[in-house]
């Protein structure tokens, strides 16, 4: 694959690459030092890139990766432990929130917003790739590089906890 | 889990396409029955809905995109800029040119336009004249506190021309004299107006002669005035008349 076909591939993922970028570590300053090193990279390894095979998945995987040795990407990771505690609560309050509650909130796009941005990076990152960007789980099982089984549970557990951050700003603004 | 025993990771992965066809016919079979399922399952559909608006939150500069693709493909891209900019250049200085054509000639044109007009009007006209006589000395004064000028008859008596009388019209927005010049069965028109920047960039600014709509028309300025003659009579007796106005406002 010679340059100018991967420019032809490459550039029209520039807009969604950005999105996710920006959603994954909230500035755009970083977004870009993550987008560029993300370019930068995949121009590197695109001999190593397989045609035919998934390109989007594949710098999708380079952006996360990037990300992680990031220091916004750092200062992720060393939240994630409470990802676990405070899924048992996630579970229940997503429970009480009701389909018309979340109907109501999700119309809302900055309370939709702010509750996506409230879950943690791994969370928000695979409801973003599959709601988002519309990646089938196969794509984001290669992004994320863990199996299915993972995207299916993770993916779950994602949900329930945007349902309950959804329903926690309800809450608050009752308050 | 729901009450009625459906796994919410099972309505998930339907509503995202991935169950098998049998167990996706299977699921809608149930959703039929369960209103707790049907209800849960239009809740994700819209909050996926919702979520679209999630996808353009963040637009990338144009500024940053160039970044990016000029340290990716920076030769092919410079080709690029290259090409596009001179492209640009050439597309600019086309309309440039064509703008300035386009206004001149649209300036002249309907300069000429309607000083044929307002010769054509008058010929038409029941009342041609604000002010009748053959003498020069009460057509010239008539116009005083009319025009923002003033300017002077020459002495036509003796030559194959009459002076007829004058009006006040309007040329361009300005005030212009109209002096009707008879000769033989022809009339002619003297307007006299203010030189200003439209009459300027569409007429040249002296000795020139032209046909339109079968008009002879010789025009020119002089001490800051526009002078048109213009009439279906003969061109060397627009040409006389015109020289005996511009030799009397020297």
């Amino acid at each position: 694959m010679d340059r100018v076909f991967f420019e032809q591939l490459a550039m029209p993922l520039f807009d969604q690459l950005y999105n996710h970028a920006c959603w994954l570590t909230g500035d755009r300053a970083d977004a870009e030092d993550l987008v560029q090193e993300t370019y930068a990279k995949a121009l590197k390894g695109f001999g190593a890139f397989a045609e035919g095979t998934n390109l989007r998945a594949w710098m999708f995987r380079i952006l996360r990766n990037a990300f992680l040795t990031s220091r916004s990407g750092l200062a992720a990771r060393n939240t994630e432990y409470l990802e676990d505690e405070n899924l048992k609560a996630d579970e229940a309050v997503a429970h009480e929130v009701t389909p018309e509650l979340l109907l109501q909130r999700s119309q809302n796009e900055q309370a939709l917003f702010a509750a996506l941005e409230s879950l943690p990076v791994n969370y928000r990152q695979i409801i973003l790739l599959c709601e988002v960007d519309e990646m089938s789980y196969r794509e984001i099982a290669q992004v994320l590089d863990v199996p299915m089984g993972t995207v299916m549970s993770r993916l779950s557990r994602a949900r329930s906890s945007l349902r309950a951050a959804l329903g926690a700003n309800v809450r608050e603004e009752v308050r | 889990m729901t009450l009625c025993g459906q796994e919410r990771e099972t309505l998930a992965a339907y509503l995202d396409g991935e169950v098998q066809a049998e167990q996706a016919s299977a699921f809608e079979q149930h959703l039929r029955t369960c209103t707790e399922c049907a209800a849960e399952v239009a809740t994700m559909v819209s909050v996926r809905r919702a979520m679209r608006s999630a996808r353009t939150r963040f637009t990338p500069s144009a500024d940053f995109r160039r970044k990016i693709q000029a340290q990716s493909w920076p030769r092919q891209r410079s080709f690029k800029t290259f090409l596009s900019l001179s492209v640009a250049i050439a597309a600019f200085a086309i309309l440039v040119v064509s703008l300035v054509w386009t206004r001149q000639s649209t300036l002249g044109g309907d300069a000429y336009r309607e000083v044929a007009d307002l010769h054509v009007s008058d010929l038409a006209s029941a009342n041609p004249y604000d002010v009748v006589s053959s003498d020069r000395h009460t057509v010239k004064p008539w116009f005083q506190g009319r025009i923002p000028f003033a300017f002077n008859l020459p002495e036509l008596a003796g030559t194959e021309f009459t002076l007829l009388g004058g009006r006040l019209v309007y040329l361009d927005q300005q005030p212009t004299a109209q002096v009707v010049v008879g000769m033989r069965q022809h009339k002619i028109s003297v307007l006299i107006v203010q030189e200003s920047g439209a009459l300027a960039s569409g007429f040249p600014p002296s000795g020139g002669a032209d046909v339109h709509y079968s008009f002879n028309l010789e025009t020119w300025t002089s001490r800051g005035l526009r002078f048109f003659v213009i009439g279906d009579a003969e061109k060397a007796e627009i040409q006389r008349l015109a020289q005996a106005f511009e030799s009397a406002n020297q």
